[in-house]
């Protein structure tokens, strides 16, 4: 698995990305600076860290979704190379056209930074091999703009294909209500493409990687990558 | 050639900051806000030679950048 992280000014979850790609891989992954044109040559999986690419100006994500090294990456999205986008990458993949829908401000209006359980739609994905579907992991959320929205006929395709990665819930595993921290449609916290090649999520699986910091459900995400 | 081009929510769409305006607007006594919706402005400078070019320009920009179509409209009005 030889993993690339695309870094934009204001990024600033590169570094845990990178850490749970090597404990996952063994190997670093390369860092890849937005203004490149190019993917290093054999890269398996790009990953758009989160943070406040360009500051956020215009809208969450927007500029960074037109920077050069999108190209590159949209055209290792349409061979069916596996793209990951996290919090901020998430937006940037709405962004790009690379992934449907729009993350809007949080209905309740505050930026929301805590632990947060998740509910694993579906355990056959490349990016969630290592879960059992519909099992309920806890990971951190840390976000002002995860709100989810996407026209009526969208939604519908996105839940008619199977293209739910992930829906907030509570430690009982029940979806719905208080647990959703931002007012997402249909309680999505993360989709996956149509080739289900590409997932964004809010939530950040690679801060949960370590014992330390109370605990090591994002590991399977990276280890079902490095499969 | 001056212009402005304001993007703003589709209607429907949630729009949390003009509600948490209207709230505030309320809470000083300003009186007869039925509603508030927050938009933006863009005052662009253009090198057009004529207004039909400028306005293909501004809807490029638009629809490239300036605009989420998923969320939002936009006007375009040249000087």
């Amino acid at each position: 698995m030889k993993a690339a992280v695309v870094v934009f000014p204001g990024s600033n979850r590169e570094g845990d990305m990178a850490r749970a790609l090597r404990q996952a891989t063994g190997r670093a992954p390369a860092m890849v600076w937005h203004a490149e044109h190019e993917l290093p040559a054999g890269t398996d999986l790009v990953v758009l860290p989160g943070g406040f690419s360009y500051g956020d100006y215009l809208r969450c994500g927007a500029i960074a979704g037109r920077a050069p090294v999108m190209e590159a990456v949209r055209a290792h999205a349409a061979r069916g190379g596996l793209t990951l986008g996290v919090c901020n990458g998430f937006q940037i993949l709405c962004e790009s056209g690379l992934l449907p829908g729009v993350l809007m401000r949080n209905a309740g209006l505050r930026f929301v930074c805590r632990m947060q359980h998740l509910r694993v739609e579906r355990a056959d994905a490349a990016f969630t091999r290592h879960y059992a579907p519909g099992q309920t992991i806890e990971v951190a959320i840390a976000h002002g703009e995860g709100n989810y929205e996407a026209d009526d006929e969208t939604i519908h395709r996105l839940e008619g294909e199977g293209r739910v990665a992930f829906r907030y819930c509570d430690a009982a595993g029940v979806v719905g209500g208080a647990a959703n921290p931002n007012g997402s449609r249909n309680d999505i916290a993360g989709i996956y493409s149509d080739a289900r090649n590409v997932l964004g999520l809010m939530p950040h699986p690679e801060n949960l990687i370590d014992p330390l910091v109370g605990g090591t459900d994002g590991r399977a995400l990276f280890a079902s990558l490095a499969a | 050639m001056k212009a402005r081009v304001i993007v703003t929510l589709k209607a429907g769409v949630l729009d949390p900051q003009g509600k948490a305006i209207e709230g505030a607007l309320r809470s000083l006594g300003v009186e007869g806000v039925a509603g508030v919706r927050q938009g933006k402005v863009f005052d662009v400078e253009l090198d057009a030679a004529d207004r039909a070019e400028a306005e293909a320009q501004l809807k490029a920009a638009c629809e490239k950048l300036l605009a989420n179509l998923v969320i939002e409209n936009f006007a375009i009005e040249i000087a």
